[in-house]
């Protein structure tokens, strides 16, 4: 049965033969130049930009080394500095938003390819896509005059009374916190993480879905057992996708987030990023050592990101070995 | 289709830390001057400037005032103090400004060629939110307002806050700090009062445009610090004195260096600056923070341009010049009290004047 289907979707056997230009045109000649150009300018801005990054770092490093990773202290007075609360509160924070958002917009991806009457399909795609053009400044308003009291006041109260058992929900509420921050990115993912995965998953070929159902699976057991397993590596780059955009996020957070350059258990006490400590105190960083700092935090987040997405991809191959229709789509 | 959706780009690059370190760079070369003519450059100079945000709206005002009446046309853009004092070093700007002063090392590096101008003057307010209390304004005085934000007062009803607010009915409830978190001005000038009033302050933490807090939550700008005091109850943080005049909220009676309680007004805020005495010499690098005079305001300061002195005759200098002495006018100085800006006392005008002369 898949073998079939696999069939279908393979690509014409071998690749296209070559074409030889007898002709020597120079508009192609100059298009292939132009595009060639695009392609080598993108690598070449990367490697200039870690180059000017680590320039800048230069003096932290030298003077803190790797200690800037796993110390803590923040003082810009004395010029020590360690990175590790804004490293920590970084992946915490895209963590936290991962875990609210995945699910809700996998549900909502689902729930449209497969369940949803076809009127409200498109609409409510457009509507969920559109929360991708708020800008990030709006949405940290938006958490600061209504997200933030409405926490404060009813939800994380209540959420200390039930789970107050957990570290990771005790302590004094503020509002401000990792918790609030995590919320927020989760609300600015989503709309990246569902129009992706609805993508993958309308693509999944109907055979698919006939040949589950012909075999006496419910629809839900369709959608489990066979729809998302052959839609898994795109899922996953799609989370990634979220992902990047969580750890690279600085407005909204930094509205957010408190700004406390410390490490916490409880994920209502507030926290800090790399991005959003880089955009707060760049601009008025006097010292040397101050400014160099930052670009060492930058130089971080930059390697941080690329450990990240390089990590997710190896997940990807590693699920996609699974699924043969997956591993053809990488 | 699935080929295609899932080669979804998966690398996100930090691209707005990588756009904000890239303007540290100087972004405005200052152009050479473009009227080859011959006739008139100073009708058509553009001056360019960066610098200090605080002083940002009173600025705005005067320059377009002054492009108006004059037709020098001077460009600001405000990227913050310390922005203000690299570009300057650099000489990408050809004026900055600056909420602290430039110290003595930074000096060196423009190998003492700058001026310190003294334009308005600025105060920080310790505002609060104990809706339980009355319109009248809390008390504090130096030392207690520090032992706040080192986090040794944690509780409102503290027996310190109560002898200095005799017969308020403070609450027991938790102190909450609010501090900015982006480097600013205000946080200079208001770590500058606790130095001086605490020793304590002085040696653990120290004065500068961002420091190492010990307690509190960090607001980014003085509207985030607002909203979160508003928000929450029991909260105490500093803003500039217009942010707690427009949003309603108080602003703490501060003890001054002659033990008087002094509430933050314009008055206050140009009695601390009348009594420091420039001498003729003087660079301006003056610190009015718990400034003697019954009447002053302990928590304001000066704010400043930066101006070359080596080089006074170039028609760019000129124009920056001329501006200054224009700023000086009576007239100038009333715009800056319409946007709550102290305007600066006579006898700081004519010393300033003396010194432009001179230099």
């Amino acid at each position: 049965m898949t073998a079939i289907s696999d069939r279908d979707l393979a690509p014409p056997a071998g690749a296209p033969e070559k074409v030889p230009l007898d002709r020597s045109s120079y508009s192609d000649q100059i298009f292939k130049g132009l595009l060639t150009l695009g392609a080598v300018t993108i690598p070449v801005l990367l490697g200039f930009l870690l180059l000017e990054l680590w320039r800048g770092a230069r003096l932290a490093i030298g003077k803190f080394g790797l200690d800037f990773v796993t110390t803590s202290v923040w003082d810009p007075v004395a010029e020590q500095f360690g990175a590790f609360p804004l490293i920590f509160g970084t992946l915490v924070s895209s963590f936290v938003a991962l875990v609210i958002a995945v699910p809700l917009s996998l549900g909502v991806a689902i729930y449209l390819t497969e369940f949803a009457p076809k009127v409200i399909r498109q609409p409510v795609a457009f509507l969920i896509s559109l929360l991708a053009a708020i800008p990030s400044v709006v949405y940290g308003l938006w958490g600061i005059f209504v997200l933030i009291p409405l926490l404060r006041k009813s939800v994380f109260p209540l959420m200390r009374d039930g789970l107050g058992f957990l570290p990771l929900f005790q302590g004094p509420i503020y509002g401000p916190s990792m918790l609030a921050a995590g919320i927020i990115l989760a609300i600015m993912v989503m709309p990246y993480i569902m129009s992706v995965s609805r993508e993958v998953l309308m693509a999944v070929p109907n055979t698919q879905r006939e040949a589950s159902l012909a075999l006496g699976a419910t629809r839900w057991e369709a959608v489990i057992t066979t729809v998302v397993p052959y839609a898994r590596s795109g899922i996953i780059g799609a989370i990634i996708l979220g992902l990047g955009r969580a750890l690279g996020e600085t407005m909204a957070v930094t509205m957010l987030i408190g700004n406390r350059h410390e490490v916490a258990a409880s994920l209502f006490a507030p926290s800090y990023t790399m991005a959003a400590a880089i955009a707060n105190e760049f601009s008025e960083a006097v010292g040397d050592m101050h400014l160099s700092a930052l670009a060492y935090v930058a130089f971080l987040l930059f390697v941080v990101t690329v450990v990240v997405n390089a990590g997710a991809r190896l997940l990807i191959w590693r699920v996609a070995r699974g699924s043969a229709a997956g591993a053809k789509a990488l | 289709m699935l080929r295609t959706a899932s080669r979804w780009p998966t690398t996100i690059p930090p691209a707005i830390v990588l756009a904000a370190l890239a303007c540290s760079s100087g972004e405005r070369a200052p152009s050479a001057s473009a009227g080859t003519g011959g006739n008139a450059p100073s009708a058509t100079a553009i001056v360019t400037g960066a610098g200090a945000t605080f002083p940002n709206p009173i600025y705005s005002k005067w320059f377009d005032a002054y492009a108006r009446e004059t037709g020098v046309r001077i460009n600001y853009q405000s990227i913050g103090s310390g922005g203000g004092i690299r570009q300057f070093t650099e000489g990408t700007v050809d004026f900055g400004a600056t909420d602290g002063p430039m110290t003595d090392e930074q000096i060196a590096a423009v190998h003492g060629d700058v001026l310190h101008i003294p334009t308005v003057l600025g105060a920080v307010v310790a505002t609060y939110n104990l809706p339980t209390l009355g319109q009248k304004p809390l008390r504090f005085d130096g030392p207690t307002l520090a032992d706040i934000f080192l986090g040794r007062i944690t509780r409102w009803n503290d027996p310190r806050l109560r002898a200095l607010n005799p017969g308020v009915a403070l609450p027991a409830a938790d102190i909450l700090v609010v501090h900015r978190s982006d480097g600013s001005g205000t946080t200079y000038i208001f770590t500058d009062y606790l130095s001086k009033v605490s020793p304590d302050w002085k040696t653990r933490i120290g004065h500068a445009t961002s420091v190492d807090w010990p307690v509190g939550l960090g607001g980014k700008g003085n509207e985030d610090v607002t909203q979160q005091v508003k928000q929450s109850e029991g909260a105490i943080g500093y803003v500039e004195l217009i942010y707690a005049l427009s949003n309603g909220l108080p602003a703490a009676d501060i003890k001054n260096a002659a033990g008087e309680f002094v509430s933050a007004t314009l008055n206050g805020l140009s009695a601390a600056a009348a009594g420091t005495d420039f001498p003729p010499t003087t660079d301006f690098r003056v610190s009015i923070a718990n400034a003697p005079g019954a009447q002053a305001y302990p928590i304001s300061s000066f704010t400043w341009l930066l101006v070359h002195t080596q080089d006074t005759t170039s028609a760019k200098q000129r124009a920056i010049r001329g501006f200054l002495k224009w700023m000086l006018e009576p007239e100038a100085q009333r715009m800056a009290a319409d946007l709550h800006y102290a305007p600066l006392p006579v006898k700081v005008i004519e010393t300033v004047r003396q010194r432009l002369g001179a230099s």
